[in-house]
């Protein structure tokens, strides 16, 4: 089936020259980064984990989300997402692809990576997150790959995948989960610490992931000739209305304890997120457009009218993407940061090359959603007979 | 050809399963037949159950009576000086009351502790966060108590750092050997991408030294064992009030600060 993603029109193969162009730019940025080390990026002693962090951290929740296409299919034969389920689960491969590289890139030495391996360390959550996320995309691959090639040929997928998939779905909830473990299980860092860490975590996950599957299949409605259906954008909003809801709901909880209590080990961190802190304040204007792009997308993707619309669909799906991610990608791992244990305000801004290389990544992940993609649609048409 | 293919390909995921998985049963077998490797002490090695250190900031007035103190410490542990701030390497260093006790800084804080400089160092916490979180157990606690860095298991993920809750750690963002004014053989440098902190110079009190920083003080520093109710750290805590860097949390810093 590979062999799907190697021809295509002019246009595919000019989305993937842009894609290898931008993956040399990130990659020619990481020689460098290689050879100097992290010392390009503008992460310090204070803010000692950055924008790939962050950046990993937002995509584990794209990766978890393939589950609210698999869930509803398998457990409650919603047939449906039947569709669209190989779309997700292609999603999640190419999230938890871009996940791997994010966590490499932010290696100090990266030759040593295999060092987790030859010392396991079970009281590090790292050592954990390690196992779900490599998990993860090895049951995707597998799960996704077998049941594409049985409507291929137009077979009932292979008995033993129903285990997999049954599992997978646990599976997914156990990465977003683990990463937030990362931080919410660290003495002396108010903001991270945070039982309902993981479940904000989760809900920001079901509304960004869900918001992109929207957006990728109107794309892929409009460039091939297979169709994912209205019925399944129109189901996938509902998902993406009560996920962004319950995590602005999250967040509002968030506040409350913080601000109630009023305890400023917890306060600060908000306070410099949201209004500045002794004059700091970088993130500011970013984390009042995440809340509005959130309450806005709330207002049209809850109310059934603007959400049959689909073109403010597009809108709401954008929005929620783009909300979710700098409260992730950019507020959640600087604002723990700052200020740091010694209460110094010691600000974080990512510099050109670290976010070239970032942006390397992504284009990786694109590269390879792009070619998941081409040859699940490719065999949808195929079998539709529309090829 | 096509079956000595095959035999290989066969041979080759084999060896590599068994690569991957030694070290998992390595963990599960714990009561291993083969011994530990056996570690020779030197003579004059100083030991301890528990190794603290109480600082008398009474004696320690100003800036000027640390800087003996923080230079040996960076001296001898070939601590890089860098010009750009993200870069720092610290090990031992000065900060005022407001940051060296976040929250414990009561309203009116009599002058002299307002405006002092206080030591800053790792506090080799009882229940160490950092020892905790690291993936590779490269950052380990000692029977003595002290936690150590291997450098050269370290990958560099940093965890440790967003872990400790004192700040007391630091990263080499790049190569630390050239901003090293005299480099020290008798200590490693370190090589860019690992993190690095205070060692309660664990290499000194090997050849029956105190650290350099307790020798350097003139007296206002204490060291010794925590366990041992007759050594001279316990009997300073005996007749002194001494606050520790966030109690709230925890850890048990093995760190005492008479103010």
């Amino acid at each position: 089936m590979l062999e799907k993603a190697l021809t295509g029109t002019k246009k595919y193969y000019g989305w993937i020259a842009a894609l290898l162009a931008v993956i040399g730019v990130g990659f020619a940025c990481y020689l460098w980064q290689f050879q100097f080390g992290l010392g390009i990026t503008g992460m310090s002693r204070d803010v000692s984990w950055g924008f790939y962090i962050a950046q990993f951290t937002f995509l584990v929740g794209v990766a978890a989300s393939a589950v609210m296409v698999v869930l509803p299919y398998y457990l409650h034969n919603y047939k449906a997402f039947g569709r669209i389920t190989i779309l997700g689960e292609f999603l999640a491969v190419a999230s938890v692809t871009m996940c791997i590289l994010f966590i490499f890139v932010d290696l100090g030495q990266p030759i040593r990576v295999v060092n987790v391996l030859l010392h396991p360390t079970p009281n590090s959550i790292l050592f954990w997150d390690m196992i779900v996320l490599n998990g993860y995309l090895l049951l995707n691959i597998v799960i996704g790959w077998k049941v594409l090639e049985a409507e291929r040929n137009n077979v009932a997928p292979a008995g033993w995948l129903k285990p997999l998939i049954y599992l997978s779905i646990p599976w997914a909830v156990s990465i977003h989960t683990v990463t937030a473990y990362l931080y919410c299980g660290l003495p002396g860092r108010g903001f991270w610490l945070t039982a309902i860490l993981a479940p904000r975590f989760l809900s920001s996950a079901f509304a960004a992931g869900p918001a992109l599957l929207i957006l990728l299949c109107m794309i892929v409605r409009k460039l091939t000739k297979f169709d994912p259906g209205k019925e399944q954008i129109q189901s996938l909003a509902k998902v993406v209305a009560y996920a962004i809801s319950v995590n602005v709901f999250f967040f509002l909880c968030e506040v409350f304890v913080v601000f109630y209590s009023n305890i400023p080990e917890h306060v600060d961190h908000l306070k410099y997120l949201f209004v500045g802190l002794h004059g700091h304040g970088v993130l500011v204007p970013w984390m009042w457009a995440s809340m509005i792009f959130m309450v806005v997308s709330i207002i049209l993707l809850v109310n059934p009218v603007t959400r049959k619309n689909e073109t403010v669909l597009v809108v709401a799906c954008i929005a929620v993407f783009i909300g979710t991610w700098i409260d992730k990608g950019l507020g959640l791992i600087s604002g723990g940061f700052v200020p740091n244990p010694l209460h110094h305000v010691n600000e974080y801004v990512p510099t050109l090359p670290e976010v070239l290389i970032g942006l390397g990544i992504w284009a990786i992940g694109f590269l390879v959603l792009t070619a998941l993609f081409k040859i699940a649609v490719t065999i949808k048409e195929e079998v539709a007979g529309l090829a | 050809m096509k079956s000595s293919r095959r035999r290989f390909l066969k041979i080759a995921g084999i060896s590599a399963l068994g690569l991957g998985a030694k070290p998992v049963l390595d963990v599960m077998a714990s009561s291993s037949e083969t011994a530990a490797p056996k570690t020779a002490k030197g003579e004059n090695v100083l030991t301890a159950k528990r190794w603290a250190l109480v600082i008398d900031t009474r004696k320690l007035q100003s800036e000027e009576d640390l800087d003996p103190m923080i230079e040996i410490c960076d001296k001898i542990h070939n601590v890089p000086k860098f010009e750009n701030k993200n870069h720092e390497i610290k090990w031992l260093w000065a900060e005022e009351f407001k940051h060296e006790f976040p929250m414990q800084e009561p309203d009116f804080l009599n002058d002299r502790l307002k405006h002092m400089s206080f030591l800053t160092l790792c506090n080799h916490c009882e229940k160490a966060p950092c020892v905790r979180v690291c993936p590779t157990k490269a950052t380990f606690k000692r029977e003595d108590g002290i936690v150590l860095m291997d450098f050269h298991r370290c990958i560099g993920c940093r965890f440790c750092m967003a872990a400790c809750p004192y700040g007391s750690r630091s990263f080499n963002f790049r190569d630390p050997r050239p901003f090293i004014k005299e480099t020290n053989p008798d200590f490693p440098t370190r090589t860019k991408g690992v993190v690095e902190k205070c060692n309660f110079c664990a290499e000194r009190l090997a050849v029956g030294k105190l650290p350099a920083c307790v020798e350097a003080s003139n007296g206002a520093l204490t060291f010794g064992d925590l366990d041992d109710p007759e050594s001279e750290v316990r009997a300073v805590l005996r007749s002194n009030y001494t606050i520790r860097r966030k109690p709230a949390l925890g850890t048990g810093p093995s760190v005492f600060y008479i103010v």
